[in-house]
């Protein structure tokens, strides 16, 4: 009844082609960066924006790094913590080793660095495809966090092999609160979530896509399968560059190596899966649910045990948390193996027709 | 139709935490109390070693309860957050227990290397004192830099030359030393690579030739390692592993034919986790520690008393063994530092800034271990703002097969070194955070 496109009607490319054409959406859309950059700063607890809201929209912007490349272009990749790895370290690195160096310009060559290595290790991807490419991707996995331990130059010679981040600083403005720092984070993610969204409208968008459905029939009809690949690995890797400068310059402000582990590129990987693969809301669902959901299954079961009474031996919470979790994935897999994004847009179909679905 | 079948899911499910809980909550009456937040791990990879030190570090926050009443009559209250050993949920469960009641945490003891170092920078914005007794940055030793760190008893650096001056005197003197061959085992993380500058230094010090080999995480595979060593025929191997690399050191060391009574481990290799896990492949081995094992100190007997016999306790297998020792002694450094702060601002809860100055001016000597019955169990501890270790000593321990027996006495290596490296290594830190070194008044 109020999610309907009746009389809407497009007289221009433009309006045709923009990325919400549903007015409704739109206002949607625009209501939602308001409560994102305005209520959320005034309304949320240090402890929301710094455990919980600023780790999302990271990890965010690393499900969209690798949904470019696994949900739109069809590459497998097992590597996406090493990329982010190498974006934090870089962006540390020109930080500390460059007199006067912007803070967003690191970041941006930290991503820069990244999408270099994923290049490199996206070679491999012009021959093998599939579950053998992500055993090529899962090289990457083990190279660079091992590099970055051995060659101690990267962590500017620190004792423990950790970085120490530098202050948030842009051009004067010092980001050291939780909330200027949940905003600086929320600008990064929403700017190169636009980005990514325009790339994917884009003909760049339109060949990966192309060579995920077939790649054969993608050649005959002229992509060139070479650039195609390479440039959804470079793309991908600076989204993850940016997201693990982000994760270590906003989030923990001290990173190791052995922090981007297999298990993080898992993390990212489950998000994609359980978000939606090839979506972009999929991208920020899924980050919610990975994230979000073991630390709200902590709080219930340890406070709604308080609530009646009990107290959880200490370590059950978590374990709980971790039957619960894995209950969920599989429940998700079974139940809509095309992820939240596939049950969001089911939902707006039915908003549609309702309330007369016939 | 919906309801019903809901309400008999959430009443099974009450049921079943009914059955997992157990334990009912005490109704804590409402007095003032000093609530302390606790990041520990009972899961994952390291879940053995952080059950035992986080039962004896509960166990000692419920004696003093139990059998004081709390501290000058304020009586402690805690919370435990699981981080599984994971810097992203240590920085969590930071962020949570931080602003759980007005005073904060009192002190985090973060018990991961790699969560010190992600709250390293937090803390003091937040004003909680961080206490990394045995881990940690080891340059925090100098307070000027780091006011809020502490690494209470000894850090890395007196921990490895430590084991070098135990070595020298098991082969007869430091000279005897020229022309050894040691091998560094290492878990290949931020943990193992502490030790290296200093072993570097005690090397070239002392004339002896150093080979590090890396174990990669998690070390449950060292064949290439110690054929490593059986070619380079070491005089001592010097064990730097953390949970279940160093039962599988042990266990190669045997196969290979390497003696263990030729192996050292540091404070971290040498815990009941990992001699039993070895089996009889252990025996013989010598460790470092922090805190003597055994049961027969009266503290001990206390909490066997007064926790766990009035069914308080955690698990009563634990009690006595190396890391519930270690816990406790955490817990009672903790204790300590905040009846220290109520000497100078009041018997009220104690906020962030006044534990830090209780623990900046502990003085825990001989005579007050005794009374709180430690006695031998730890070296008299006596902090300040240059130095916030304390102590500076390691004691060694052989495992005989059932238990560890204390092989030497509290004894450090070049303390000048460390010293001189420790200074050097925070005044390259202060330079990159553009941080002026100085003493923290109150």
């Amino acid at each position: 009844m109020f999610y309907r496109e009746a009389g809407q009607f497009k007289t221009s490319y433009a309006t045709d082609q923009q990325i919400f054409p549903i007015r409704q959406d739109r206002i949607a859309m625009a209501v939602l960066l308001a409560v994102a950059f305005v209520a959320v700063p005034l309304a949320a607890s240090p402890y929301w924006l710094t455990a919980i809201l600023i780790p999302f929209l990271t990890f965010s912007l690393a499900a969209i790094g690798l949904n470019i490349l696994t949900g739109y272009a069809g590459q497998l990749s097992l590597g996406s913590a090493a990329f982010m790895a190498v974006g934090a370290v870089a962006a540390y690195n020109f930080e500390a080793r460059v007199p006067g160096m912007p803070l967003l310009g690191s970041f941006v060559l930290g991503g820069l660095t990244a999408a270099g290595v994923g290049v490199l290790f996206g070679l491999p991807s012009l021959r093998i495809k599939g579950f053998y490419l992500a055993v090529a991707t899962l090289a990457a996995q083990f190279f660079i966090p091992w590099l970055l331990v051995k060659v101690s130059w990267f962590s500017n010679d620190s004792t423990s092999g950790a970085i120490s981040t530098q202050p948030l600083e842009i051009a004067g403005w010092l980001a050291d609160t939780p909330t200027e720092k949940y905003l600086l984070v929320l600008t990064i993610v929403a700017v190169m979530a636009l980005v990514a969204k325009n790339l994917i409208r884009s003909a760049t968008g339109r060949a990966w896509m192309a060579v995920r459905d077939m790649d054969v029939a993608a050649e005959v009809i002229g992509i060139r399968i070479v650039r195609t690949k390479l440039t959804a690995f470079a793309v991908s890797s600076f989204y993850c560059g940016v997201a693990g400068a982000l994760y270590a310059f906003a989030n923990l402000g001290s990173v190791q190596p052995e922090d981007f582990n297999l298990d993080l590129s898992f993390r990212i990987l489950f998000m994609i899966i359980v978000g939606g693969v090839g979506s972009m809301a999929g991208s920020f669902l899924g980050a919610a649910f990975i994230t979000l959901l073991p630390i709200a299954l902590d709080l219930l079961l340890t406070d709604g045990a308080a609530a009646i009474g009990l107290a959880l031996p200490p370590g059950v919470a978590s374990m709980a948390q971790l039957v619960v979790f894995g209950a969920l994935i599989i429940f998700f897999l079974i139940v809509e193996p095309h992820g939240l994004a596939r049950l969001w847009q089911i939902g707006k179909e039915k908003a549609r027709l309702w309330p007369f679905p016939y | 139709m919906k309801t019903p079948w809901f309400q008999r899911s959430l009443a099974a499910a009450a049921f079943a935490l009914a059955i997992v809980g157990g334990v009912a909550t005490d109704a804590v009456a409402q007095q003032p109390t000093q609530f302390i937040g606790i990041t520990g791990y009972r899961v994952g990879p390291y879940g053995a070693n952080g059950a035992a030190f986080f039962g004896g570090f509960i166990d000692y926050l419920n004696l003093v309860n139990e059998r004081d009443g709390g501290v000058n009559g304020v009586r402690l209250t805690w919370e435990e957050c699981e981080t599984e050993y994971n810097n992203t949920k240590g920085v969590e469960c930071y962020e949570r227990l931080k602003t759980k009641v007005a005073t904060g945490p009192t002190a985090i003891h973060p018990m991961s290397t790699g969560i010190t170092y992600a709250i390293l920078d937090k803390a003091p914005v937040d004003k909680i004192p961080l206490i990394t007794m045995g881990y940690g940055r080891t340059d925090a030793t100098d307070g000027r830099v780091f006011p809020w760190v502490f690494p209470l008893l000894s850090n890395y650096w007196d921990n490895a030359t430590g084991i070098v001056k135990f070595i020298a005197e098991k082969e007869g003197g430091e000279d005897k030393l020229k022309g050894k061959k040691l091998v560094l085992l290492y878990h290949d993380s931020a943990y193992g690579k502490e030790p290296q500058p200093v072993m570097e230094a005690e090397a070239k010090k002392l004339g002896f030739e150093l080979k590090m080999i890396p174990v990669p995480h998690p070390g449950n595979e060292q064949q290439s390692q110690w054929l490593q060593i059986r070619q380079y025929k070491p005089d001592w191997v010097v064990l730097w592993g953390w949970g279940v690399m160093n039962a599988t050191a042990l266990q190669t060391a045997q196969k290979t034919g390497f003696p263990r009574e030729k192996m050292v481990g540091n404070w971290w290799a040498g815990s009941e986790v990992d001699t039993q896990a070895a089996g009889p492949a252990a025996t013989g081995y010598y460790a470092a520690t922090l805190a003597l094992a055994g049961k027969n100190y009266p503290v001990v007997a206390d909490i066997e008393k007064f926790v766990y016999g009035r069914s308080k306790g955690g698990d009563a297998k634990l009690v006595g063994t190396v890391l519930w020792n270690r816990g406790m002694a955490a817990a009672m450094f903790t204790v300590e530092a905040v009846r220290k702060a109520q000497e100078k601002y009041g018997k009220k809860p104690m906020t962030g800034e006044q534990v830090r100055w209780g623990i900046e001016n502990l003085d825990i000597n001989a005579g007050r271990l005794k009374s709180l019955g430690f006695n031998t169990m730890l070296p008299p501890v006596k902090t300040s703002c240059t130095d916030h270790g304390g102590a500076g000593v390691v004691r060694f321990q052989q495992w005989t097969g059932t238990e560890w027996k204390i092989a030497s006495d509290w004894m450090n290596g070049d303390r000048a070194m460390v010293r001189r490296m420790v200074e050097e290594s925070a005044a390259k830190y202060a330079t990159e955070k553009g941080i002026k070194p100085a003493c923290m008044g109150s």
